[in-house]
């Protein structure tokens, strides 16, 4: 009886559904229908460099190409979680995407990257020579080439000049952490609402792990000794933490626990802060044209302790999926957004001081780069030459990365245990209880590799 | 475990009776006697306060999103700071329309899909109901109980064999699947109200189904096919969790689209607050447009 | 859930009266066939969307299956349940669970009965009042996490903090609300957004009250309070059953919020965000299925007994 009448709603439900599923599967990408034929999707994180690259693409990449290009941008903790989702299983939804070094080697060791030497040797233009050695050896794997680098960064101190100089101190090129936690209490409150530093606490094995993972490298800690012995409640690695807690908890930045690169960079254009330690690549923001503190910002070396340098190596790169099948175009967006001329075209068009650097050795004898970026060129560059990840600290380490571990498990273990530290930062547990709970983390991580 | 079916456990929770609108009129006339009494003035101005602490936060969202960056970020706050459309700029320059029309397509054609299936089923529930319907009722009711997370490595795993990642319609059908047995559960208790004698009288004068459908069904059970609607709508709209799994960039959604702002951007809180009450407009419309359905909705069709 | 009209459980109006036995059964069965088939598509569709996933999930939980190690998947017996049973974070994540999940669902009924109280009386703009209450419901769940993490919570420049500066001038505490008391921020900001739909519920329930009879017993010289804990609160019993029934549903499955304000820090993550967090990030499929499985059978349990011993809602129906 109620068959006749619901019957025919079902029916045209299913098939119009079913016409949908055929032709379209969302509006994104300009519209409906627009999925197929002469684009690539491209999956990256909101960094503001790439956030300029989105705003340049259609009147210039597209234009020159007649490729569309689609983006996803999101943050950098949800970036990694898609990205590893979409790699792993070779979901070939995306056809680029943002990965780091930490990534490339990893998913290339898996199949899961595409090798890009071949295309990287056939297009004498985009000059592979050119890129500084420590991002190209990063990208690769067994001698072959997985990714390009988009810009690449270190880490260093930043601090205001003039704060420091109200109030008679002064900064050494390459400063100890003593000598940072001791400047950071004494312009802590320099100006009304200022604090002496700001670090990151907010989780994520890519957020508060960074910097924390070159501070626990410089007091003489490890995450595993060479033989896979896990280390992460050893004397090192829990004088770090606790120096670096007891720094930002008490002269460190409001809502430290949640405070990542974002915030950090916020509180130091508007004036919350007086220094902070992070990435070399901020430098461009402070120094844009629109910001507060042009101008105002000292650069020195990442602050050390028994070990000489303690910079980071990290680079956001484009790597071209394996089960892509428009690796062709693929290519020439890569080959685009790395090269001379998008550094070239983001200077005129934007600001020299927002050129995604760190990546081609070119940039640093381009004069009018120099005239936008003197204040940080020569530093980013020194950091960025003297750093070594197979080698950042002062024992043998099973598995390269400066501020990782470059294996599988270290998202999860990282992120789980910046959990635990940041709620250390917090003021919800110890440091020590934290670091307990993260060396039996690490134990079970080591308990695979041991066999 | 079975569910209320019988009059008396049910009729306890049941809605209008003559009985009880004369009890409303009663209780009409009670408080309008005693409206005088400063006591009563008294918790009529606490239950304003308390309206007001409730709508607060969103009043400072809208306010806030009229602010320019600068302004919506002082301390203290500047609620009297010249308006400003920026945020709203900002928010519409960083192409929120595709994941906008990502959301009404998933959430329109999966309310539409669950009332063509659910109405059936209702109607196999109640007025020609199968044997052991009972079990059949609690049987989709338990299916809410099962947490959703623990099904999300398979239908990623699904989605991705059947090359159906990040796509619209995919999601689609998965709110339905979703929002089914809440919609089942209501339009049962409203088909229940349809009166058996008179659909026994309209089949001995020989009425046609769509007459009896239009002229007896249709009266009672329209405000239970509304609310079902309204509610399987705003529930596909808010959905987070799977469209964060199963889209891309095609068919991400509002919700989704929202997560970028988890993490701060420099000065963006006028940004976000406008993103926030753009996304969340459809919803408050039609969420206005019919309380009473709201309520309806929200009790599965239990309290009328 | 039916008025005093409603059918009896038994199928409704038998055929009509037949002669011959046999076609009276022909009939009866296709009969149930016409009655069942406009419940099958429904029916149909939520076992193949709900119940198969669920049954790939525990045959997952018994394999060893990283999406970084696809060489080495294989049969992993128990050795997925002993890893997430033994894991603190896990035994976290329940106890995180109980408490959200507990402290949401009686903080909004409590301030949802004392709110639909208030608005049970006649005011002046009572529609008004009812309409502001309502709002919090209607704003989509990851942007009101949003507006709580960003335009309330924040210490540099949140309405809280600058709340209290106004009122106290520059030398007031700042608070660091999310980093301080995380699992009380997550839990307000459910709480803003839980209370209108428990209100709503209860109202709904109050309005139905049969008014005579309380006056009758305010006749009879019972005050107010002996009218509320004698009559009306034994009235919205149902309600308030209801009410946390479907309040519990949703909550125990959180996932936006906690998602979005603390993303599983500080010691938030409940179980859909670790299950989420060992499925996404950790890409561990076996472990994920297997912690998914625990959380089934652990809602099986604590839904079969609370149905069972508290509800009234269902209990009266096992007599």
């Amino acid at each position: 009886m109620p068959r006749t009448r619901t019957v025919p709603i079902v029916v045209a439900a299913v098939a119009a559904s079913a016409v949908g599923l055929s032709g379209c599967a969302g509006w994104g990408g300009g519209g409906l229908g627009s999925g197929g034929g002469n684009s690539i999707n491209v999956l990256m994180v909101n960094n503001p460099q790439m956030v300029d690259l989105q705003r340049l693409t259609a009147d210039n990449f597209t234009k020159q190409t007649g490729i569309r290009v689609n983006f996803t941008v999101l943050p950098e903790n949800d970036l990694r979680d898609k990205a590893s989702q979409e790699f792993s299983s070779q979901a070939g939804q995306y056809d680029v995407a943002t990965l780091s070094n930490f990534e490339i080697p990893i998913y290339a060791h898996a199949g899961w990257v595409a090798d890009l030497t071949a295309y990287s040797k056939a297009d004498t233009a985009f000059d592979q020579a050119d890129i500084l050695p420590p991002m190209t050896s990063a990208l690769s794997r067994d001698g072959k080439l997985y990714g390009e680098p988009f810009y690449g960064e270190s880490s260093f101190l930043m601090y205001r000049k003039d704060v420091l100089a109200a109030k008679g101190l002064s900064m050494p090129k390459s400063p100890t952490w003593d000598q940072v936690a001791d400047i950071a209490a004494k312009v802590d409150g320099a100006q009304p609402g200022m604090k002496g530093i700001c670090l990151r606490g907010q989780p994520g094995w890519g957020q508060l792990f960074a910097p924390l993972t070159t501070v626990v490298n410089t007091f003489g800690g490890t995450w595993f000794t060479k033989d896979w012995t896990a280390q992460v409640d050893a004397q090192p690695f829990k004088d770090a933490t606790n120096f670096y807690v007891d720094l930002v908890r008490a002269h460190g930045e409001a809502g430290a626990s949640q405070a990542g690169f974002t915030e950090c960079l916020n509180n130091l254009t508007q004036g919350k802060v007086a220094m902070w330690y992070d990435a070399t690549s901020a430098a461009g923001s402070l120094e844009a044209n629109d910001s507060p503190v042009k101008g105002k910002i000292g650069y020195a070396a990442a602050p050390v302790k028994v070990t000489k340098s303690s910079g980071w190596l990290y680079t956001w790169a484009w790597a071209v999926e394996q089960a892509s099948k428009k690796k062709d175009n693929a290519w020439k967006f890569v080959a685009w957004a790395s090269s001379k001329d998008y550094e070239n075209l983001v200077g005129s068009k934007i600001g020299w001081s927002s050129v995604p650097a760190g990546k081609r050795a070119s940039t640093y004898d381009n004069p009018e780069y120099l005239k936008a970026a003197g204040a940080f060129a020569a530093e980013t560059k020194a950091a960025i030459e003297s750093v070594d990840p197979d080698n950042p600290g002062a024992q043998p380490r099973p598995a390269p990365g400066i501020q990782f571990v470059d294996i599988p498990e270290f998202p999860d273990l990282g992120t789980k245990v910046s959990q635990y530290v940041s709620s250390a930062i917090a003021g919800q547990t110890t440091v020590d209880q934290a670091l307990k709970q993260g060396q039996d983390l690490a134990e079970r991580v080591a308990k695979s590799y041991k066999n | 475990m079975t569910i209320p079916t019988t009059p008396e456990a049910s009729g306890t929770i049941a809605g209008t009776n003559p009985a009880q609108e004369h009890a409303a009129e009663v209780e009409q006339q009670v408080v309008n006697h005693r409206r005088q009494s400063p006591g009563s003035r008294l918790l009529g101005v606490l239950a304003w306060v308390v309206g007001l602490i409730f709508i607060a936060p969103v009043l400072w969202m809208i306010l806030t999103s009229f602010h320019k960056e600068a302004d919506a970020a002082t301390n203290p706050p500047s609620p009297f700071a010249p308006l400003s459309l920026d945020g709203y700029k900002s928010f519409f320059s960083a192409g929120p329309w595709p994941p906008i029309l990502n959301s009404v397509t998933a959430s329109v054609v999966s309310t539409i899909l669950v009332l063509a299936l659910a109405f059936p089923a209702a109607y196999a529930l109640s007025i020609r109901p199968v044997r052991k319907w009972t079990d059949v009722l609690f049987f989709f009711l338990s299916t809410k109980f099962l947490p959703i997370v623990a099904g999300l490595l398979p239908i990623y795993l699904f989605a991705q064999k059947v090359h159906m990642l990040d796509n619209i319609w995919l999601l689609a059908v998965f709110y339905t699947v979703m929002n089914l047995p809440i919609a089942v559960w209501m339009l049962r208790s409203f088909l229940a109200e349809v009166p058996l004698e008179m659909l026994e009288a309209a089949q001995v004068d020989g009425a046609g189904l769509l007459t009896t459908m239009r002229k007896i069904i249709a009266p009672v059970v329209m405000p239970g096919i509304a609310s079902a609607a309204l509610i399987c709508f705003i529930f596909s709209w808010n959905e987070l969790l799977f469209a964060r799994v199963l889209t891309g960039t095609r068919a991400e959604t509002a919700p989704v689209f929202l997560t970028g702002f988890v993490t701060s951007q420099g000065l963006f809180l006028a940004k976000v607050c406008a993103a926030s009450l753009v996304v969340s407009l459809p919803v408050l419309i039609a969420g206005f447009a019919a309380q009473d359905k709201l309520v309806q909705g929200l009790s599965m069709g239990a309290v009328k | 859930m039916t008025t005093t009209t409603t059918t009896s459980p038994t199928p409704g109006p038998t055929p009509g009266p037949t002669t011959d036995a046999k076609t009276s059964k022909a009939l009866q069965r296709s009969g149930d066939w016409a009655r069942r088939a406009p419940l099958l598509p429904a029916l149909i569709l939520v076992i193949v969307a709900t119940q198969l996933p669920f049954v790939v999930t525990i045959v997952t939980s018994f394999t060893r299956w990283n999406a970084y190690y696809p060489d080495k998947r294989g049969f992993a017996g128990l050795s997925n349940f002993g890893t997430v049973l033994s894991d603190p974070d896990a035994r976290h994540a329940i106890w995180v669970t109980v408490l959200l999940t507990v402290s949401v669902v009686l903080i909004s009924l409590v301030l949802g009965l004392v709110i639909a109280l208030l608005l049970d009386r006649k005011f002046l703009g009572q529609g008004i009042v009812r309409t502001m209450m309502i709002t919090p419901f209607l704003i989509v769940p990851v942007a009101a996490a949003l507006l709580w993490k960003h335009a309330i919570y924040n210490p540099e420049y949140g309405l809280l903090n600058g709340i209290l500066k106004g009122v106290f001038g520059n030398g007031a505490p700042q608070v660091d609300w999310i980093g301080t008391h995380p699992l009380m921020s997550v839990i307000l900001a459910i709480v803003w957004q839980w209370t209108p739909f428990m209100m709503l519920i209860l109202l709904a329930g109050l309005q139905s009250r049969p008014m005579d009879v309380v006056e009758a017993a305010r006749m009879d010289g019972a005050n107010t309070w002996q009218i509320f804990t004698n009559m009306t609160l034994p009235h919205l019993r149902q309600y308030i059953e209801l009410a946390g029934l479907l309040g519990t549903i949703y909550v125990v499955q959180n996932f936006d919020h906690v998602f979005t304000i603390t993303s599983g820090g500080l010691g938030t993550a409940n179980l859909p965000y670790y299950i989420y967090q060992t499925f996404y990030t950790a890409h561990d499929y076996g472990l994920a299925s297997a912690a998914g499985v625990i959380v089934v059978i652990l809602t099986l349990i604590v839904a079969t007994v609370a149905l069972r011993t508290v509800f009234s809602l269902f209990k009266e129906e096992s007599r």
